[in-house]
């Protein structure tokens, strides 16, 4: 066990840490401290994540010939922890970089790879993901969206709902149905969908944030070209869920250096807040609660790093690599709790009261933390996977 | 980064695992449990040979050298065999203390015969107050022209009653810091005025003791270190020994999640194997996130303690305080995944969750862990 760098490894950091220490944009302070990109912010994160890319910042892994930097995990990984570190605005096109970038460099043709990854990493084309609809959200296989045939063209018809970003998006990983006749799995195909085609319709869902983050998306006999298959017809459910490794596990570790810097600025409000005349963090019930917190947030981080580990060594990641999220989920979800019970009635005031504790932040995150469970597999679709895959228990 | 166990480990956690495979049968842990001595010098002799008990021990002193990292590959396979006897009593605290703090001969003396399965030491520490803190040190050692006379009542001293000599922690001055004035003492458990009893415990493989000290006479060569001193190198021996129980513990954990996985795929009930049940397939999986989560920070605390990072401290509490907590959910949950054949005395079950709740409680719950770790991140 070694937890060391390479000299060259410590010297990306340090580049890192300059470039970032002199360009994060004095104007984001003044946006809020949101982790989550708000309506108000996208104009600012388009510009934001497009100075990333200039700078090499994004898109490490892929390849250079795509627009990447061909480096290896770990200097993404560095990456990572240096934004949360930094407190960096975050990636506004995170779908498409997390997801259908990774998956268009691995599935795609050579004319595909040339035409849309890089434009992912710029921030010229936001991508959304058009899996869940109304009936098929955990049971993702049972999608009734359906595509057909017609001469060099897919005819879709049909609705996705959850949409994150479909609002402001320009493209969509869409699952559709390309045999009904086939069983569930196998007749799904990938298709990469221009959101600009007649017959798309947007419509925003509102959440209990009060915000329009996400949207249901109506596809009324949409064409899309034969060229815009991803994968092959009928292979779409093993495009669609390769599991993306590399990418969840940096995503894991920003969003455990973003975790660990919740929890300070949680034991910070702690400190500031008083309870029968002292400070919350003198009270023993509130520390264990706090350490608690410290603690889960850390095991996270040395389960990343252990399943990091066989990754770089070639493995495969062993169990470890599987409970990330669910984990992260639990904590990130119990943070946003104790941050509601350190303000006691405070808790109630919202961004706009003068009262509000740091300004009504922690109210907008506490809510929003309640859809971690749910988007990107819920808990329980995550703990079938683990007692199944992992566990080799069998299927129901 | 290397955040693994190299070739050298995963050889040693293959050879352990075969070894107890063989040799700590459950069989064996039965009757080493339902006797007093709660070992067999055969066995003994056995962890000898295979270089075990000196494993931690700088070559000079008759070990292998090897460190915390390496020891935990050991230790969780000696849980994962609820390994009876006292190696964690010889080994890790009388042995550790001994290492901490005394002399070059003491050490080439008692260090060489731990290693080569010739003496038994053990750590009398905690007394009828049940505390881990100095304060908790009340039993006396008053100089006397020669040396020293030791009185008082230690209690939970593992396995005194098969050891050869006892490490004493006792008062040598009543200061203003409880800290201070702690002193260590290497007493033979023939010593006059010393009297061992062996207690009843609930975990049968962990043999606990009461020792009386009933003014002992001891020389001025018999302590360890310097007057005064002992509390610094208790406090490392504390450390160390705690991520080494933890590792006992992931190993023990691993065992019932493994039990609980397989008994979950054969046993049926309404037609089909009760681990396609989400009732039971959900809970394995929270069994899973315990005992990873549970080894991710121990394995980072035997990584601390070795490289002796400024963090080691609050590495090893966050340890304990998580895996106290995690062996004990899993050992239960995995009782009633069991259903009833879980709570019977045939099955091996018990003898986890029984581990589990007697380790619970060695040195600092996770109540008294959190505390700490809230102390050492300055809340």
């Amino acid at each position: 066990m070694d937890f060391t760098l390479t000299s060259e490894q410590e010297a990306f950091r340090e580049r890192v840490r300059a470039w970032l220490e002199s360009n994060i944009p004095d104007e984001w302070a003044k946006l809020g401290l949101s982790e989550v990109p708000r309506p108000e912010a996208y104009a600012f994160l388009r510009k934001w994540q497009a100075k990333l890319f200039d700078a090499g910042f994004i898109g490490l892994t892929w390849p250079r010939e795509y627009g990447g930097q061909g480096l290896t995990f770990l200097e993404e990984m560095i990456l990572h922890q240096e934004m949360a570190l930094r407190k960096a605005p975050p990636i506004l096109n995170v779908l498409g970089v997390g997801m259908a970038g990774p998956t268009i460099i691995a599935y795609g043709t050579e004319e595909q790879k040339q035409r849309y990854p890089a434009k992912i990493l710029s921030c010229e084309e936001i991508w959304c993901q058009g899996y869940s609809e109304p009936n098929a959200g955990s049971d993702l296989a049972s999608l009734q969206t359906r595509a057909v045939k017609d001469g060099d063209h897919w005819v879709v018809n049909g609705q996705k709902v959850w949409t994150s970003l479909a609002h402001i998006a320009d493209w969509m990983m869409l699952l559709a149905r390309t045999d009904p006749d086939a069983p569930k799995h196998k007749g799904i195909t990938y298709f990469l969908l221009d959101m600009k085609t007649p017959g798309v319709t947007v419509k925003p869902l509102r959440q209990i944030t009060g915000d329009a983050e996400f949207n249901e998306v109506f596809f009324d006999n949409v064409r899309v070209p034969e060229s815009r298959v991803l994968g092959g017809v009928n292979n779409g459910w093993a495009v669609g869920l390769t599991t993306l490794m590399y990418e969840r596990l940096a995503l894991g570790f920003g969003l455990q250096v973003r975790l660990r810097i919740s929890v300070d600025q949680l034991i910070d409000m702690a400190r500031r807040m008083g309870k029968n005349g002292q400070a919350l963090t003198r009270d023993p019930v509130m520390r264990q609660k706090l350490a608690q917190l410290w603690i889960d947030t850390e095991s996270l981080k040395y389960t990343g790093a252990r399943a990091v580990t066989k990754l770089l060594k070639g493995e495969l990641p062993g169990p470890e690599a599987s409970t990330g999220k669910m984990m992260w989920v639990e904590t990130h979800q119990r943070l946003q709790e104790l941050a509601m019970e350190i303000q006691g009635p405070y808790s109630q005031l919202v961004r706009g009261a003068a009262a509000a504790v740091d300004g009504g932040v922690w109210q907008y995150s506490f809510l929003r933390s309640r859809a971690n469970s749910i988007e990107g597999g819920t808990t329980e679709i995550q703990k079938n996977i683990i007692g199944e895959r992992v566990l080799g228990l069998p299927k129901g | 980064m290397d955040f693994g166990f190299n070739a050298d480990q995963e050889m040693l956690r293959a050879t352990a695992r075969k070894f107890f495979e063989n040799e700590c049968t459950s069989d064996f842990v039965r009757a080493r449990m339902a006797e007093d001595e709660g070992f067999t010098e055969e066995f003994w002799t056995k962890l000898a040979e295979q270089g075990w008990l000196g494993l931690v021990y700088p070559e000079p002193y008759g070990g292998a050298g090897l460190g915390f990292v390496d020891l935990t590959v050991l230790m969780e396979e000696m849980g994962r065999a609820v390994m009876p006897g006292p190696f964690f009593s010889t080994v890790l605290l009388g042995g550790l203390t001994l290492l901490e703090a005394g002399s070059d001969a003491q050490k080439k003396e008692w260090l060489t015969k731990i290693a080569e399965g010739q003496a038994r030491v053990t750590l009398a520490w905690t007394e009828p107050s049940a505390r881990w803190d100095a304060a908790g040190v009340t039993t006396t050692a008053k100089a006397t022209g020669s040396g020293f006379t030791l009185s008082g009542t230690k209690l939970f001293v593992p396995d005194a009653h098969v050891a050869h000599a006892l490490v004493v922690v006792a008062r040598t001055a009543e200061g203003q810091n409880p800290e201070d004035g702690i002193s260590l003492f290497l007493v033979p458990t023939d010593a006059r005025g010393v009297s061992v009893t062996l207690l009843p415990t609930m975990d049968q493989t962990r043999k606990l003791c009461e020792v009386k000290l009933d003014d002992v006479a001891v020389p001025a060569a018999a302590m360890l270190g310097t007057r005064g001193g002992g509390w610094t190198p208790l406090t490392r021996v504390a450390q160390r020994a705690t991520v080494a129980l933890c590792a006992e513990m992931c190993g023990g954990a691993q065992k019932v999640l493994d039990m609980t996985t397989e008994y979950a795929k054969i046993r049926i009930a309404f037609g089909k194997p009760i681990g396609s049940y989400q009732g039971v397939k959900h809970k394995a999986a929270d069994m899973l996130v315990d005992v990873e989560n549970a080894k991710s920070l121990t394995y980072y605390a035997a990584w601390a303690v070795d490289e002796n990072v400024p963090e080691a401290a609050l590495a090893a509490s966050m340890a304990k305080a998580y895996t106290s907590d995690a062996f004990r959910k899993v050992a239960g949950a995995g009782i009633q995944l069991h259903g009833g054949i879980g709570f019977t005395w045939e099955h091996d079950l018990h003898l986890y969750f029984k581990r589990a709740k007697a380790s619970e409680f060695t040195f600092g719950d996770s109540t008294y862990h959190r505390e700490k770790v809230a102390q050492l991140i300055n809340l």
